[in-house]
């Protein structure tokens, strides 16, 4: 009997006993499994340059991808605004996900309503569910403004979201001055970061463009505020408290729209609070008036941008700014923009992230990374790798385009470390793992998805990317700024040295290279 | 309102109905009116709980539920795992699903296993305005290139499938035959029904039309024995199936297929053969179970392995199907296991008992583990189904005691406010409501997927379980959760 009650195995011990070995051995004989010399025959096949063509033939079938679907995105953005819940018009299952993921990834509650629709809304269309979810919602949960978004049922049969918000208002479920923003965020359209996009831009345009035709638009009346977008992030909670330090250290007025660092970080005291922070929404009317918008985020911005442009700001588009130079850019563009100096606290800081590089930095120089994620993050690593010295040979993402690729394609060119760096736009986890047997590289930086890249094919992945479910806590450090690229590097470091002790720590094999101190 | 700990059947009955009345007073009229009939307090010796099921989540409440393609690819076929399970349709409930439902197995993932990969359609706009049968055709292609070793496809419909009219059944048929293999199409939209379980039905229909119709008629792959038992509806989370499997092998049985953890699709095909299917998530299997017995006549018997108390009940249950050889493996069973579930008692009863727990989970776990956790002398609360039906509810009515509160498909609100007022110990639900609640300063255990521990079946499984509560309910932080120079 393999349990016992001093020391309880679970299923880490549990299942290598002997008795369960037998029991799975058993099993095999009812399982049909394949010839174990056919396995092995296949599996070695997977790993070929053969089988790598044949894999990037592939034109229907997605396996693996980086990336996650529109309204996803809409709830982030929507969190971010004081006490407003995500209301996501279309059936439930969707929302039930969204609330999940979020929460394995921030280890936070996320609340998020759904309009609940279901067979007899696809044939009538779902005018009901949006005025009766608006008034339960409005009742129960006294937000402060409700975001509405959609599911890909209620685009594929056309719910208007406009029109039926209208409805609703006019059959009371919510107050007519009450706040109702809304996006049509169509799953089959981008991916999350789209979907933030969309429902940034519809929350913008809800207060600066007179709300629906329910009052009347905002005229601008330009100030020295600068507004901040962080984009979608799942490192927000770090991040903005760190941009919320700069600015301060620089003495920038600024408002941060979209702002889910407290939301998304609310403490274990008793109380528990659905609505926490973020940007006010009086804030976000008079984000309006700011001198500029900064998007931390070019691609989780490139609708919302254009349209604050069109109001009269300058707009500056950056790439999540990681690593020394792409820092130096955005407090550059911040000096320039408020005519304020760059605080003598911030060159210091500048100079430590700089020690810190000359320090350590022979332990990266020309080590090989392939790095995958969304299309800011991975530009904005890329970035800072080719600054450490370290060649990022492979840079693939899900949900970047043509546009994208150019733009890593240009900072390879910039770099004599990305002379054999390349990249792949719309490709899935399934094209880099024939990417890492046939090219292996000495790391992988991504989501915690490469795991499963990381035993297949022994790259030791680097987690920095959405979602992280199976490390804690590293949302809640920044990766931007210089003690944010300070961050990135010690994770990098980390794994840098943990691989080299790993490989070195056989007695009476590799005694030496074990060393003490590195 | 105040709270005083009820004494007597009668306190806690008036104390349960007041707070119901309070948490409806929260709604507009028509919602209250729907909602009231879900909430309610079990009365002794009435056959179900006095609570409506299996209706519609109302819009806007913050219903836990989630959707008939989260029924089917999520639980019934995810699991199978020398499939292709294809999510149809647009990239998110594939992605959000990928993975996160600890349904272990063993396999070369990639080569001839597949469980924790996801595989889309990804469908774009054109797919939606043209119809995505041609994709569909061409994946399946691609599958078969890539993954020669794959044993079948299962082909999981996401919310648009339905809604542009594609035919993949045809798609599917024309395939199979082409490949010579399984293809299931299955029709798990997530806007049909009101929860994951018409997704489970679905699926098993699928199973029915498009695993069983093809075996008909051929043989066995292995000679068949008077022993020979299927085990239907355990998931295998955290390794479920296998510490249940044990002990049934141990007894005598032999265990020709596990439905769906850790499952493969010879496992399916072979289950016609069973003398008896032994069944846990009554739930999500119970159709396919009562096919089997109309057109197999093979006997079904729900069991629960949750807890000494339910095990011991349920194996001297199973073996009663069987001859002596079977009853005394199953004594013998019970006998060799005791001492160990003594111990296991002995050790963290003193420090559960008279814990109160409320709970909410799918459409078993509600009522099956209140034996487990009554055996470390604490008590249930509060129960309610995700997506339970009537049946669920009557079967729920030999677990629970007198004035127990119900509540069915419960809001976040009402949620909330009931675990407010009546402080258990610890409450046991889902991902969404863990941190809530933990927020609140209540210990708390997921119980769908074991908050990453398990398994919880069997006995092997009934120490971790009793490990695991100590370990929510007794951990330090929940003293330090109040400043100490806060009033
Ligand atoms: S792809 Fe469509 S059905 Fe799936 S989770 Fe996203 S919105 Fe929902
Ligand atoms: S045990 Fe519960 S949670 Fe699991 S599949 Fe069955 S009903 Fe769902």
């Amino acid at each position: 009997m393999p349990q016992n009650a001093e020391n309880v195995l679970d299923h880490f011990e549990l299942f290598r006993q002997p008795e369960y070995k037998e029991m799975f051995e058993k099993k095999k004989q009812f399982e049909n499994p394949t010839a174990d010399a056919e396995l092995e025959r296949v599996c070695e096949w997977t790993k070929t340059k053969d089988y790598r063509d044949k894999n990037f033939a592939r034109e229907a079938l997605t396996i693996n991808p980086a990336k996650a679907c529109q309204p996803l995105g809409a709830v982030f953005a929507a969190v971010g605004f004081e006490a407003t819940l995500p209301f996501v018009h279309g059936s439930q299952g969707c929302v039930a996900y969204y609330r999940s993921h979020f929460s394995r990834h921030f280890k936070e509650p996320t609340s998020c309503v759904s309009s609940s629709m279901t067979e007899d809304a696809a044939v009538f269309g779902g005018l009901n569910n949006m005025v009766d979810g608006l008034a339960n919602a409005y009742n129960m949960y006294k937000p402060k403004m409700i975001a509405v978004s959609t599911t890909c049922m209620a685009e594929v049969i056309g719910d208007d979201l406009n029109a039926f918000i209208k409805t609703a208002k006019e059959k009371g479920s919510v107050p007519a001055e009450f706040d109702v923003t809304f996006a049509h965020t169509p799953a089959f359209v981008g991916s999350h970061v789209t979907g933030y996009d969309n429902v940034m831009k519809g929350i913008l345009e809800h207060f600066w463009d007179g709300k629906a035709g329910t009052a009347p638009a905002l005229e601008r009346k330009p100030n020295e505020k600068i507004n901040l977008i962080g984009g979608f992030d799942g490192y927000t909670i770090g991040n903005l408290r760190e941009i919320k330090r700069v600015f301060a250290s620089m003495g920038v007025e600024y408002t941060i729209l979209g702002d889910a660092s407290d939301v998304w970080d609310t403490p274990t005291d008793g109380e528990f609070r659905m609505y926490d922070g973020g940007t006010t929404l009086e804030d976000a009317a008079n984000a309006l008036h700011a001198k500029a918008t900064i998007s931390m985020q070019q691609f989780c911005t490139e609708k919302t941008l254009p349209y604050i442009a069109g109001k009269g700001q300058e707009t500056v588009a950056l790439n999540f700014p990681v690593g020394v130079q792409a820092t130096d850019k955005f407090l550059m563009e911040l000096a320039r923009l408020t005519g304020k100096p760059i605080s003598a606290e911030l060159a210091k800081e500048r100079g430590r992230l700089v020690d810190a590089i000359a320090d350590s930095n022979a332990h990266i120089h020309g080590k090989k990374f392939a790095i995958y994620g969304d299309p800011d993050l991975t530009l904005g690593l890329a970035g800072f790798l080719l600054e450490l010295g370290a060649e990022p040979v492979h840079i693939l993402s899900t949900n970047g385009g043509k546009a994208w690729a150019a733009k890593v394609q240009e900072l390879f060119d910039s770099s004599p470390f990305g002379a054999n760096c390349h990249v792949y736009p719309n490709k899935d986890l399934w094209h880099m793992r024939s990417l890492l047997f046939t090219e292996p590289v000495d790391f992988l930086i991504g989501n915690t998805y490469g795991k499963y890249l990381e035993r297949d094919t022994g790259a030791p992945l680097i987690r920095i990317g959405f979602p992280i479910f199976d490390r804690h806590h590293h949302h809640r450090y920044p990766v931007w700024g210089y003690q944010g690229a300070l961050n990135v590097l010690v994770w990098i470091l980390d794994k840098i040295f943990d691989e080299m002790d790993h490989s070195t720590n056989e007695v009476g094999k590799t005694d030496y290279s074990f060393d003490i101190i590195r | 309102m105040s709270l005083v700990e009820p004494e007597t059947i009668e306190e806690l009955v008036a104390r349960n109905k007041e707070l119901i009345k309070e948490v409806l007073e929260v709604y507009p009229e028509k919602t209250a009116k729907r909602r009231a009939k879900h909430l309610g307090a079990y009365e002794e010796a009435k056959s179900d709980c006095g609570v409506k099921s299996n209706v519609k989540s109302i819009p806007g409440v913050m219903t836990i539920r989630g959707c008939a393609y989260a029924g089917s690819k999520g639980v019934v076929w995810g699991p199978i795992k020398d499939m292709v399970h294809i999510s149809h349709g647009p990239v998110g409930c594939g992605q959000y699903s990928w993975g996160a439902r600890r349904n272990y197995y063993v396999g070369a993932t990639g080569v001839d296993t597949f469980g924790t990969m996801q595989f889309t359609s990804d469908f774009q706009e054109k797919d939606i305005i043209f119809g995505g049968d041609k994709k569909l055709s061409k994946l399946i292609d691609e599958v078969q290139a890539l993954f020669p070793l794959n044993k079948g496809v299962s082909i999981q419909s996401e919310c648009p499938i339905g809604l542009i009219g594609d035919d993949i059944e045809a798609v599917s048929k024309a395939k199979a035959k082409e490949y010579d293999k399984t293809i299931v199409p299955v029709r798990c939209e997530g806007f049909r029904g009101v929860s994951q379980s018409l997704g489970h039905h679905i699926a098993n229909d699928s199973i029915r039309d498009w695993v069983f119709d093809k075996q008909a008629g051929k043989p066995a792959r292995f000679e068949p024995t008077p022993y020979d038992v299927a085990i239907i509806g355990d998931y295998n989370i955290g390794g479920d199936a296998w510490s249940s499997r044990i002990l049934l092998e141990e007894i005598g049985l032999r265990v020709i297929a596990q439905w769906s953890g850790d499952g493969t699709i010879a496992e399916l095909e072979a289950t016609p053969k069973a003398k008896l299917n032994i069944l846990h998530c009554y739930r999500s299997m119970n159709y396919i179970s009562r096919h089997m017995e109309e057109k197999y006549g093979i006997p079904w018997v729900e069991y629960n392995f949750f807890g000494p108390t339910k095990i011991e009940e349920s194996l001297r249950k199973i073996a009663s199907q069987f001859d002596d050889k079977i009853k005394e493996g199953a004594e013998r069973v019970i006998a060799k296991y005791r001492p160990l579930m003594d111990a296991v008692i002995a050790k963290y009863r003193p420090r559960l008992a008279g814990k109160k727990v409320m709970l909410f989970v799918g459409g078993l776990r509600p009522r099956h583990v209140i034996g487990a956790y009554e055996d470390l002398g604490m008590e249930i609360v509060g129960t309610g189904y995700e997506f339970g039906h009537n049946d669920d509810y009557q079967r729920t009515t030999h677990y629970v005691k007198d004035g127990t509160l119900i509540y069915d498909d419960v809001t976040g609100y009402e949620f909330e406010k009931f675990v407010d007022k009546i402080k258990p110990d610890l409450v046991g639900s889902g991902v969404k409501e863990k941190y809530i609640f933990q927020k609140m300063g209540v210990p708390f255990r997921q119980m769908h997927s074991w908050d990453y521990s398990g398994p919880y079946h069997g006995y092997d499984g009934f120490a971790i379980f009793a490990r695991d509560m100590d370990m929510a309910i007794n951990a330090p932080v929940w003293k330090l959760t109040k400043a100490p120079w806060a009033a």
